[in-house]
Parts: C-alpha cells; structure tokens; sequence
C-alpha cells in the first residue's frame, strides 16, 4: 500500500493539498467584490451615519455571506462544475477540497456571518443576508439552476439583495424607495450579463445540461432576450434621478451608460455567427463596468454633496450609536 | 488495525499554512467583537454602579 492510499485509508485524517488561497476561491472573490461594492455604494447612500467600524463589519458579513453561499453552490455543483471548461479548475472539481468539506465550510461561515450581522451590526440587515443566501442555496442552486431557462432570472434576486442589505444597516429598515430601485436595477441587469457569458460557453452549459437559455431556445432568442432586458433596465437605471434620488452626475451616467448598453445588445443582435461570441463577451464585459459604473457615481455624487437630500430615518441604529445608548445595554446593563 | 499517517512535506506545509490562517481568521473575529463593543458601549462602559 502506498503512503498516500495509507493516509487515506487511515480513519479521519485524510491528508490534503488544499492551502489557504483554495479556501478564498471557494468564496469566489470575484462575485463577492461585486456584492460588497454594491452594498458598500447603498451604505453610503443611506441616510444617517453609520460608525466606521460598524460599516466594516456589517461589510464583512455581507462579504462572508456571499462566499459562503459560493461554497454551498460549489458543493451541490460539483457535478456540473467538473463537467464545463470554465468551472472545472475550482477547488471541488479540481480535488482540492472535499465536497463534503466544502458543505462545512460554506455553512459554518454562513451561519457565521448571519449571528455576527444580528448581534454587531442589526437584525434587519442580518434577517436579509440570511434570506440572500438561503434563496442563493436552496432558490437558485437547488432549485432552479437545473430545472428553468427562467433559472438566473429568479436567481439574480440573491445577488440583487446586497444593497438593501447595506441600507438595512444604516437605517435600520427598508421602506425607502431607492435600495429597491438598485434592487431592480441588479435584478434586471443579472439576465443579460448572464446570458452574455452563457452565449460565449453556450457548449460548456449544453454537456453539463443546466438549461440556460442559449441551450434551451437557441442563440437568436438569447440575443432578443439580451436586448429585450436592456431596455427595461435603462428606464430603471435613469429613475433614480427622475425621482430626484440621484443627482445630474448619476443622471449622465446612467443614460450615456444605458445607452452605451443598448447599442453594445444591439451589435450583438445584428452580429453574424462567427463575431458572436466576441460581441457576446464584449456585452458581458461591458455589463460589469456599467453597473460598477452607475454605483461609483451614485456613491461620489453623495460623497461630494451633489446628490439630494434624503430625508434622514428616524431612530437609525447610527444615531443610537451617535447619542451613545448602546442598545447591548437593553435591559442587561452593568 | 490503524496505520500511522506519514504526511508528506508537501502536506505538512499545507497544513500548516491552513493552521495559520484559521489561527489568523480566529484572532481578527476576537478583535472584531472586542472593537464592535469598545464602539457600541462608547464611554457607557464607565457609567455604571459600583
């Protein structure tokens, strides 16, 4: 018997090669530096001040919460994810970590991340993550992923979530209008940058069969699809500043920004067959700068006093923290 | 009968970058909560009955 077929053999301590940076791509970093700027944007934005300390931590869990339901994702996906080309290098497929493992780790640093946001930061904006991460898990990955074309659709509601989540822990609530409309804004943003990328590894989606939407109805409907979706999303883009939520310099941006995407869903229409995917991968490309883009602007214009005023909520956990009652003295003071 | 695992020095490396950094992950949670109550308490820590 060899050493390592000795160490596997050997109850409980099986040997492994996974070294700290396997962990962090199991968070899958790149999706997470999405949610957090999102949110971080929408903390910004919210009215009232949040201490810094504060906003880091509530920053924190939501980065934590993201990659773990990246983990969970891996886990139940490891099936599909050694299948496709694209996937097949992350940590699970590639044998690095366990599956079984993978389940531990994503449901340790979630239910983690859900306690550390209830009792550091509020329990609105903890009672979001825990539902953004339960509808990533169970929603889109257990559920939809392999079952609908509709699948990133509904799913993209998860990844919606992260500045109302941000909101929530400024002001303690979320009955404003503007976390909702970047709400929709990400919401109606997920299906083409999604199905920009599915179009370029359409091959990839086909021999894992999840039905995406290239796979299911074709390239041509996926490109009505695309361009169908940037329309509603420009109108929900511009309405921040329509509703005078948002300032001239977020105003521009989003309409040269929308309209740029339009155009970009439009060559990608009219494109023949063998420019597809370059014109594809241009839109999904395109998709992320513009939705970096239209926070970044949303986010300078507060920033530097351009944007208007938000009428500031009542009893903001940062104006408790501000007057200097701690709310973990609640009946338990010393 | 259980046989004695003899991890290669390849494995044993990883294991310990993994104990360090779980060790690091650990530190920063501890120091997280003691910062997060230094701020939430504020100058409240001081007034209270001896």
């Amino acid at each position: 018997m060899t050493q390592a077929a000795a160490s596997i053999d050997t109850e409980g301590a099986r040997a492994s090669l996974a070294g700290p940076s396997d962990y962090v791509a199991l968070l899958k970093p790149r999706v997470m530096s999405l949610v957090v700027f999102t949110a971080l944007a929408a903390m910004i934005l919210a009215p009232g001040a949040l201490h810094p300390m504060l906003a880091a931590t509530a920053l924190l869990c939501i980065a934590v919460g993201a990659g773990a339901a990246g983990a969970l994702n891996q886990w139940y996906d490891a099936d599909i994810d050694a299948i496709m080309t694209r996937t097949r290098t992350r940590p699970v497929p590639s044998g690095k970590i366990g599956a079984q493992e993978a389940l531990e780790f994503g449901a340790t640093l979630a239910a983690f991340s859900v306690f550390a946001m209830a009792f550091l930061v509020g329990y609105v904006p903890a009672a979001l993550l825990a539902a953004t991460i339960a509808f990533y898990v169970f929603v889109y990955t257990m559920w939809l992923k392999r079952l609908t074309v509709q699948n990133i659709v509904i799913g993209g509601a998860a990844g919606a979530l992260p500045p109302v989540i941000g909101w929530a822990a400024v002001t303690g609530d979320v009955s404003a209008p503007l976390p909702w409309l970047l709400f929709l804004l990400i919401f109606l943003w997920t299906p083409p940058h999604f199905w920009a990328l599915a179009l370029a590894g359409s091959e990839d989606y086909a021999r894992a069969k999840v039905p995406m939407l290239p796979v299911v109805k074709g390239a041509r409907a996926t490109r009505n699809q695309i361009v169908l979706y940037t329309i509603p999303l420009a109108a929900v883009a511009v309405a921040p500043y329509a509703l005078n939520l948002a300032g001239v310099v977020y105003g521009a941006t989003a309409a040269v920004g929308s309209a740029a995407f339009v155009a970009l869903a439009a060559v990608l229409w009219f494109a023949p067959a063998e420019r597809e995917r370059k014109a594809a991968l241009r839109v999904f490309a395109y998709s992320i700068f513009y939705l970096f883009a239209l926070f970044t602007a949303l986010a300078a214009e507060r920033l530097i006093g351009l944007a208007p005023e938000y009428p500031v909520a009542e009893q903001a956990p940062s104006a408790i923290v501000a007057t200097g009652e701690s709310r973990f003295c609640a009946g338990v003071c010393f | 009968m259980e046989l004695p695992v003899e991890l290669t020095p390849e494995e044993k490396r990883k294991r310990r970058q993994r104990n360090v950094a779980l060790a690091l992950a650990l530190a920063a949670f501890v120091a997280l909560v003691y910062a997060v109550t230094v701020v939430k308490l504020g100058v409240n820590v001081m007034n209270r009955p001896l």
